[in-house]
């Protein structure tokens, strides 16, 4: 900038421009940058916000998507709020996230902290652990609908095995969230892993160096700097868990959409999106689709407000600093100690010199 | 130090376990698509490797047009990738590399997009698909993901610490305007972040389901998840021919994984830890 600026000013002086210095007009000196993240604005414009206020004007409207649109004001949410399949929708979207996150989250500290401390094969443990990932919901639910399968279900195969009964995992509305949770605790606990271990690989190891020479035990260890200092990684896997176990849809579509009932027996694997879905283009109830997109919206902001609330809140903020204050203190100390003990070798050995 | 040594080979022990939690399903698909389905409905069930693999990828392309489902999904994820890197890349060089005025503005704009749930539109978004005149169409699949916040965030980040500023300027007096100052200076910087975002559109295309499954909706003309869960639908109880079809969508994926994914773990938890 400052360089053509220049070259551009000397440039006037030499050629001695008649005209008044004229203020370079910005707006149009930006047209290449803005050109340049225009694509995103324009996409964004046509297929995001557009939608998002139609979405709006559509959900005060009754509408099949052919005939004439009908204002309905806020009849759509008011049936929403009533209707019971919308309540058991949240009810069991919150169960499975709750069942799949809870343990998802508690076992990928665990394989992180494994990680950690383990210095043999880890790239091939990484790739083992992210492959779930990336493989197919579809494919993942297939596998996992045969082995939670009624009757020739490897589970119940082995169930039986040990003596114990068959259960109907896929005819039951607690046997169905398991599975459903089972696929997405599957697919996303060696992700969340690995996100911990860049967290843990962050932490300075002379923090725990004090702890150690402080005679901590290892679980104060863990619960005391660990679980800390990994605040704001655990906040991230917190809030990306909750925005797509509030979404989740394709395991139980796979699982029980051709059966004729989206949610299954008893409406069981019946989630929020797979309600939306099912009304929208299950039975084209349009405007009522949109009213349940604002219902799932206020929802994920809902529950993102408390997360952040309950894992990344001010007071949290003030004690991580403060243990980190803590531990700071001690490095000094011990560096202090450490100097000390040397002085004191140093003086041994002059005595020894002496003698 | 025996105790260092004991919690060592406690830790692998525990990595183990879950590594072979982790690869048992895709054991179990193997297993089943390589036997009868008589076979799977036994009790106690077949444990290993049959011989029945082909037969049942046979009948896998018998049933639906699996090659053809997989070109549309081929096609629907190269084209959003490359649109993507070149669009995300593009914008993200602008946001990183110059002052223009609004700039502050428009990235948070940007940022602000990143609140909107997918699903909140999803009705909305049809429609107006619909009166394009899109849905059954390629284009469905690849145009409204052709540029995304999170990519030109991500690349922005990587932009500013990447690209010198000194090349660019060095561009500008060599009298390189700006789309040369991204092809010749941007572009070579950024060939790493670009395989990362790459790798991530390209997988996230692929396995996408709720959106080909609204949009897509000429039987002739499907992507492989959706296809493969029709197949599912109609040969529900054939569980041989259902399984070969989920190992035969679920391989590409993983091999792009492993050739091209080296890196890309890392990249994901430098990703989370920028949050």
């Amino acid at each position: 900038m400052a360089v053509t600026d220049t070259i551009r000013r000397t440039a006037a002086v030499a050629t001695k421009d008649p005209a008044p210095d004229k203020p370079p007009n910005k707006f149009r000196q930006a047209l290449p940058q803005y050109a340049a993240v225009s694509p995103f604005f324009i996409l964004f414009a046509i297929f995001g916000a557009f939608p998002v206020f139609f979405s709006i004007y559509l959900s005060f409207h009754s509408w099949d998507g052919i005939g004439p649109m009908k204002w309905v004001g806020l009849e759509q949410y008011s049936y929403l709020l009533t209707d019971p399949q919308f309540w058991k929708a949240i009810t069991n979207t919150l169960i499975i996230w709750v069942i799949s996150t809870v343990p998802m989250l508690l076992l990928a500290l665990v394989i992180a902290n494994s990680l950690h401390n383990a210095t043999r094969f880890r790239s091939f443990y990484r790739i083992a652990y992210f492959i779930p990932n990336i493989t197919s919901v579809v494919a993942v639910t297939m596998v996992f609908g045969s082995i939670f399968s009624n009757n020739f279900g490897l589970l119940n195969a082995f169930l039986q095995s040990i003596g114990l009964d068959k259960i109907e995992w896929l005819s039951q509305p607690w046997g169905i969230k398991v599975a459903i949770a089972s696929i997405v605790a599957w697919r996303w606990t060696g992700y969340n892993a690995i996100i911990f271990l860049a967290g843990l690989q962050a932490i300075s190891s002379d923090i725990y160096e004090a702890a150690k020479v402080d005679g901590a035990s290892p679980r104060q260890t863990f619960w005391r700097i660990t679980v800390p200092l990994l605040r704001p990684v655990i906040l991230f896997t917190a809030v990306t868990s909750t925005i797509g176990g509030l979404q989740i849809f394709t395991e139980s579509q796979v699982l029980f959409g051709s059966s004729g009932a989206i949610g299954g027996p008893g409406d069981g694997g019946l989630t929020i999106v797979s309600y939306l879905y099912d009304n929208a283009f299950g039975s084209n109830q349009f405007g009522y689709g949109a009213a349940i997109g604002w219902a799932l919206f206020i929802l994920i902001v809902l529950f993102s407000i408390i997360n952040w609330r309950l894992i990344g809140g001010n007071d949290d903020e003030r004690l991580t600093k403060r243990a980190a204050r803590r531990a700071n203190a001690r490095i000094a100390e011990q560096a202090a100690r450490r100097q000390a003990g040397d002085a004191e070798t140093e003086e041994r050995k002059e005595l020894t010199d002496a003698r | 130090m025996p105790v260092e040594r004991i919690r060592t080979v406690v830790g692998h022990v525990v990595l183990m376990f879950g590594v072979a939690v982790s690869i048992f399903p895709f054991y179990w698909m193997l297993v089943m698509a390589s036997n009868t389905t008589p076979d799977i409905f036994t009790y106690p069930p077949k444990l290993l490797v049959g011989s029945h693999l082909f037969e049942n990828m046979g009948n896998v392309l018998d049933n639906i047009d699996f090659f053809g489902a997989m070109l549309i999904t081929l096609a629907a994820s190269v084209g959003v990738t490359v649109l993507v890197l070149f669009f995300d890349s593009l914008a993200a060089f602008a946001f990183a590399k110059y002052e223009f005025p609004g700039r502050n503005l428009l990235f948070g704009l940007l940022l602000a997009t990143f609140m909107i749930p997918s699903q909140l539109a999803l009705v909305p978004q049809f429609v107006t698909l619909a009166e394009f005149g899109w849905i059954g169409s390629l284009k469905a699949l690849i145009i409204p993901g052709a540029a995304n916040a999170f990519g030109i965030f991500w690349m922005r980040q990587y932009a500013k610490g990447a690209i010198p500023d000194e090349l660019i300027s060095a561009a500008k007096v060599d009298g390189a305007g700006f789309f040369r100052q991204y092809l010749t200076v941007g572009l070579p910087v950024l060939r790493p972040g670009l395989a990362f975002l790459g790798i991530f559109t390209f997988i996230n295309v692929w396995n996408d389901y709720l959106w080909p499954l609204i949009v897509m909706t000429d039987p002739n003309r499907l992507t492989l998840q959706v296809a493969l869960q029709q197949l599912n639908g109609v040969y529900g109880t054939d569980y041989s021919m259902v399984m070969a079809g989920a190992l035969m969508s679920v391989i590409p994926l993983i091999g792009v994984f492993i050739i091209g994914g080296r890196h890309f773990i890392a990249d994901i938890a430098a990703g989370a830890m920028k949050f």
